[in-house]
């Protein structure tokens, strides 16, 4: 293998074997164990004990608030990703960098801040505070507020990953299409839809995990209430910090497992989509 | 020019896609990140710093910015080198590591919170060897730092990852044939060209870092004073219905991240222009 690998290009074969050893190592001590640790302290106690953490009342109301919570907040985003991609990929405006920052946005603000500025505006002291209180209608300490905070810190997900592969295939096809009569709309599902099909695909799993997996905007906002309005993080804290530890572990170890297929689901798509950029 | 570039654009649906994303956007996040700054402009000038500069503020300005510093500068050092193994050195299940770098960004922070403060906590797995030689972890400032290492890690890495890809391996050769030493190819050459790249993924490391909480909380011990970070002490104020404390925290919070936003985009300018 090092054969035809001229000395003087790479490091000896010591350097190498050392820096590996010392990255792998590094990654161990803060990647794989704790990864690890989640399983091995989920199945502490063996799998009966596992299952029925998992068939606790509040835990599977959590899983079904957040299923709800992800339902909702994925699709919105993916709606809003492919129509700023559209408008900005395929035409040119001024003032287009800085509508791109503006997007980008909620990924530079705190989780704890995207969740206090809706208590500041739904909360009982917020704008809308007297208002909705008036008209009996909860949004903070409730599922919507959830909705609006996870939509927030989710925002970004989709129409970030759009935009620059919409960017880097032109137009060429689009206005081939719509030359030789196609409608807008046929246009756009039959020629621009199935080239960033992938690039779908890899916002929507990012997004989606961000969405299930959101906990300081979520935790302002929810307000705790066991069954309720605690999502699956949320629960895993609660059970946490009540020393239940195996059944924290387990609940934990479900989005764990997600993760590791979000990972799996992204590889693929990045695969494809940089096989596609190439062709 | 535009106007005409515009005019030549035979694809519809500009006005509605575009209309849509500006009301989205206003809605979604514009609008709600005003309100935070409106509800601030209620305080005059002295009240504001006098809120945001009480002794407790400040030691989690310091606990919070501190350890992020430090994450950030143990991820500038092994992102590189992770980034440099995956990208120049095969070693048996190379692919697999270099999916599950992305690991912090797909794992939950609470998740990632409990099983760090688990691990590196004084019984277990990791924590149990550091404790033998005196260092704790779990439940002192350097958890917090820990933490933010976990998830700032991947930042650092997909930054350099593909710079390193892209190097020309003609420059190193030119220097191998001029009588450089590797170490020293690597030095003069490969390096000054790696660093715009390691700066931007320092920067997002630490910005990231400040931010967080999930992952923090849980390793952290939250002393008052000692361990407790800023958007923690933003949550003890709202728990409290101390909604003007609150405010005035995170919006210095708001700004510090909006200065970092602008040196992130400066830095990756200064990247692209380097690395054309």
């Amino acid at each position: 293998m090092s054969i035809n690998r001229s000395k003087t290009l790479t490091e000896q074969a010591a350097v190498r074997w050392l820096l590996t050893a010392i990255a792998l190592g590094f990654l161990a001590l803060f990647l794989f164990i704790p990864l690890a640790a989640v399983f091995s302290q989920a199945f502490e106690k063996g799998v009966s004990v596992y299952l029925t953490a998992l068939r606790e009342q509040d835990t599977v109301a959590a899983i079904k608030l957040t299923l709800l919570v992800a339902f909702i907040a994925v699709p919105l985003n993916l709606v809003f990703g492919v129509a700023a991609s559209w408008a900005i990929a395929k035409f040119s405006f001024p003032g287009k960098g800085l509508l791109i920052t503006l997007i980008d946005l909620p990924f530079s603000v705190s989780p704890v801040i995207s969740g206090l500025i809706y208590v500041l505006i739904f909360g009982r002291q917020g704008w809308l505070g007297p208002f909705l209180e008036s008209h009996d209608i909860k949004i903070i300490f409730a599922a919507p507020g959830i909705i609006l905070a996870t939509v927030f810190v989710t925002f970004p997900f989709i129409a970030r990953e759009l935009i620059p592969l919409m960017e880097s295939q032109g137009r060429d096809e689009e206005e081939a299409a719509m030359v030789l009569g196609a409608t807008g709309l046929q246009t756009f599902f039959r020629v621009t839809l199935p080239n960033i099909k992938w690039g779908i695909i890899y916002g929507v799993i990012l997004c989606n995990a961000r969405a299930m997996g959101e906990f300081g905007a979520v935790s302002v906002v929810s307000g705790h209430i066991r069954g309720t309005t605690n999502t699956v993080p949320l629960q895993v804290e609660i059970l946490y910090n009540e020393y239940n530890y195996t059944a924290a572990f387990a609940v934990a170890s479900l989005l764990a497992f997600l993760a590791l297929i979000t990972l799996a689901i992204k590889t693929i798509a990045e695969w494809k989509v940089q096989q596609q950029l190439k062709s | 020019m535009k106007l005409a570039a515009r005019h030549n654009n035979v694809l519809p649906g500009f006005g509605p896609t575009m209309g849509y994303t500006l009301l989205y956007l206003s809605l979604i996040v514009l609008l709600p990140l005003s309100a935070l700054v409106f509800k601030a402009a209620d305080f005059t000038w002295p009240e504001f710093v006098a809120a945001v500069s009480t002794p407790r503020v400040l030691a989690s300005y310091k606990v919070t910015f501190g350890a992020a510093l430090a994450a950030a500068g143990v991820n500038a050092v092994f992102g590189l080198l992770v980034a440099w193994v995956l990208v120049r050195y095969s070693f048996p299940g190379r692919r697999f590591v270099d999916a599950l770098v992305d690991l912090p960004f797909a794992l939950p922070t609470a998740v990632a919170g409990i099983t760090l403060a688990t691990v590196y906590s004084a019984n277990g797995w990791i924590g149990r060897h550091l404790e033998s030689h005196g260092i704790k972890v779990a439940f002192t400032p350097l958890g917090i730092t820990v933490a933010m290492i976990f998830i700032g890690l991947p930042f650092v890495v997909r930054t350099v990852q593909p710079v390193i890809e892209e190097l020309d391996k003609e420059i190193e050769e030119a220097a191998a044939c001029l009588g450089a030493s590797r170490w020293q190819t690597f030095r003069t050459v490969i390096f000054p060209l790696l660093t715009p790249s390691i700066l931007t993924g320092f920067a997002l490391a630490f910005a990231r870092g400040v931010g967080e909480y999930g992952s923090i909380i849980f390793i952290a011990g939250n002393m008052p004073m000692v361990s407790e970070i800023t958007p923690l002490l933003i949550i003890t104020k709202l728990e409290q219905y101390d909604y003007r404390g609150a405010t005035a925290i995170a919006t210095v919070m708001l700004v510090s991240s909006f200065v970092m936003l602008l040196v992130i985009n400066l830095l990756q300018k200064w990247s692209r222009r380097y690395a054309e």
